[in-house]
């Protein structure tokens, strides 16, 4: 087992209020595994992913990866784990503005202490393997949607994360584009990295091997898989 | 790529932001900087004013009274001229200028004048000497210490000859007071017989409306030769700091000097110390008013632009940016504004109270190099503050909390 959550509970405080956003959610994926966590809007899907990557303390329960307890390590222990272990793709690219797109792909290599020379060798190289080495000293504005979430892939396999969180990753993107995203995805995986994302898109979430739904907070059905399909209701 | 070239890029890349950031910080140094500078200008301006106030400390004879002494009553003792010298190399701090008299009363034509003996090169020293009419007619005030109010030497009168004069002051030439001048029938130029020893008269003094009007003043060592009391001296006019005489300045000199009576001139002193307070206070208002203000705008900027690249922070720490990466990559930019804009403000500040301050105070302004170190202080440490504070946030809470509360 990779990933492991265990009771886990998030609230958050709105208005005075505690709202749940997971409740006691308990959830095991294996190395290699193709996660998608479906569910309507409010859920707690993203909160899931967030807490299963180390972003977002619960306010109970435990999450383990390989075998570490995440929440028990300190913040910045907890930062370096993200950055040795663990890649990010979010729904809105979550570019840095200012920095081309090589540079962008830079940026977890710096944050790792990697050398100038081997942080430009592997951003080219990634960058060639999204297809887009021909914009690399783009900057994210000059970029389309597509391309920029391309960065964005390409920046969270700089440092090689064995397990890759995808928060809505064609959310922003038109169906082809959205297509050839998730088919990055899928090669991703098929190289032997594990993935969890958190989709609205029944095409997406029929690419993974495993796929969960969330409602209020909760797991509320499981195991559905590529060959059965989860079965979107209306939301 | 590292963390000084992300620092310089987001700088320079976003050019509007930058010169943004710089003019606000700027443009608050600026302000501090001036208003502080016209202030103090203001304060320097009012300190020379009260110069014309005239000596403040008084060492006399023993059996000597304020009476005799505004009289020039000689009768009332003497004091030894080494004395001068013994104060000089006390050590005693706050006296900022000495000067020792022999004064004597002289019969010419008929009529009593005194005539008083001074030290030219002492009184050059102060380089303000007396002055008439309110106007100082002969040469430039030198600028008075900034710790406390100093005043120039007064020679007891109200009447100054220029620097010049004073310079060129010989053993065989004198000083004559308006009415003694008019009296004797003397102007500048004209010999005058005392004790059968011709002296020149080297200018006539304003009138004063005082003693001085109807006196002599020549060397020292002169009329001492003429009196036959060599090295004998009947009063020391002190020129002290009124805050080191409120801080016991008489008794060290009382102490020094066992057979002198030390004295201060109660009502100069009283009003020296009660205006510099008064200035003192209307400057720290000043000061804090106007920190307040830029220091408000400067802090208010900084934690905006930390809140404003919230998302940022979170895509950083997403991707295992630790706090000391957070907290570095805003402190060296908040380090680089607060420094540009500290000297940027320093420099605009100063040209602007030198230049604007004339016109709007009536008073000439000069640079004030110490208030560098207080815009450098100012800007950079409330730049690196208001940064602080959303910057540790930011930095001590999960990626997914910066995002969205910092």
């Amino acid at each position: 087992m990779i990933l492991s959550m265990i009771d886990a509970t998030v609230e958050y405080r709105l208005n005075n209020q505690s709202v749940k956003a997971l409740d006691d959610v308990t959830l095991a994926m294996e190395s290699g595994e193709f996660l998608a966590v479906v569910g309507p809007s409010g859920s707690g899907k993203s909160t899931l992913l967030q807490a299963l990557g180390g972003m977002l303390s619960p306010i109970s329960g435990e999450v383990f990866i390989d075998g570490t307890s995440l929440y028990d390590l300190s913040c910045d222990k907890r930062a370096e784990f993200r950055r040795l272990r663990l890649g990010f793709v979010f729904q809105t690219f979550n570019l840095i503005g200012y920095l081309t797109a090589q540079q962008n792909v830079q940026v977890p290599m710096m944050l790792n202490g990697d050398s100038t020379d081997d942080q430009l060798k592997r951003s080219e190289y990634l960058l060639e393997k999204v297809g887009l080495a021909d914009r690399m000293l783009h900057k994210p504005a000059e970029l389309s949607s597509g391309q920029q979430q391309r960065v964005a892939l390409a920046r969270t396999l700089a440092n090689d994360p064995h397990i890759i969180f995808a928060d809505e990753p064609t959310g922003a993107l038109d169906p082809e584009t959205g297509l050839q995203v998730m088919s990055f995805l899928n090669d991703l995986n098929q190289e032997g990295r594990t993935i969890v994302m958190v989709t609205h898109d029944p095409k997406a979430a029929a690419m993974a091997s495993r796929c969960i739904r969330l409602v209020n907070g909760k797991i509320e059905s499981l195991n559905q898989t590529q060959a059965n399909p989860v079965k979107f209701p209306a939301e | 790529m590292n963390l000084l070239f992300t620092i310089r890029k987001e700088m320079f890349e976003r050019k509007q932001q930058l010169l943004t950031s710089f003019l606000t910080i700027l443009l608050g140094i600026t302000a501090i900087v001036s208003i502080n500078t016209i202030t103090h200008s203001s304060q320097t301006a009012v300190k020379q004013e009260l110069e014309r106030l005239g000596a403040n400390v008084l060492i006399l004879p023993r059996d000597a009274t304020v009476q005799s002494y505004y009289a020039a009553d000689l009768e009332s003792g003497e004091l030894p001229e080494s004395y001068v010298n013994q104060l000089s190399n006390s050590g005693i701090h706050g006296m900022d200028n000495l000067s020792p008299k022999l004064s004597a009363s002289m019969n010419i034509q008929g009529q009593s004048f005194i005539l008083t003996g001074i030290l030219p090169k002492n009184e050059m020293r102060s380089k303000v000497f007396w002055q008439g009419g309110g106007t100082n007619l002969f040469g430039a005030t030198e600028q008075p210490s900034q710790e406390c109010l100093t005043v120039d030497l007064p020679l007891g009168g109200s009447a100054k000859p220029k620097q010049r004069i004073i310079d060129d002051l010989e053993k065989d030439q004198v000083f004559i007071g308006n009415e003694a001048a008019s009296i004797l029938n003397l102007s500048q130029g004209s010999t005058l017989e005392l004790k059968g020893q011709t002296f020149t008269v080297a200018s006539v003094l304003p009138s004063s409306g005082t003693v001085d009007d109807t006196r002599i003043f020549a060397h020292l060592h002169k009329v001492q030769e003429l009196l036959n009391k060599p090295g004998t001296i009947n009063v020391i006019e002190v020129v002290g700091c009124c805050q080191k005489i409120f801080e016991g300045l008489v008794p060290k000199i009382n102490a020094l000097l066992p057979l002198a009576k030390v004295m201060t001139i109660g009502h100069v002193v009283k009003t020296q110390i009660r205006t510099n307070q008064m200035m003192e206070k209307t400057s720290w208002a000043f000061i804090s008013l106007i920190i307040l203000v830029g220091g408000s705008g400067i802090a208010n900027y900084m934690y905006s632009n930390v809140n404003e690249r919230k998302k940022e922070i979170g895509t950083l720490m997403a991707l295992g940016a630790g706090s000391g990466f957070i907290l570095k990559l805003f402190f060296i930019k908040a380090l680089f504004l607060g420094l540009a804009g500290g000297v940027g403000g320093y420099i605009t500040g100063t040209a602007l109270a030198v230049f604007l301050g004339p016109y709007i105070a009536n008073i000439p302004v000069t640079p004030l190099p110490s208030l560098m170190g207080l815009a450098l202080l100012i800007s950079v440490g409330i730049a690196l503050l208001a940064t602080f504070l959303p910057a540790r946030r930011a930095a001590k809470v999960d990626p997914c909390i910066a995002f969205k509360e910092i």
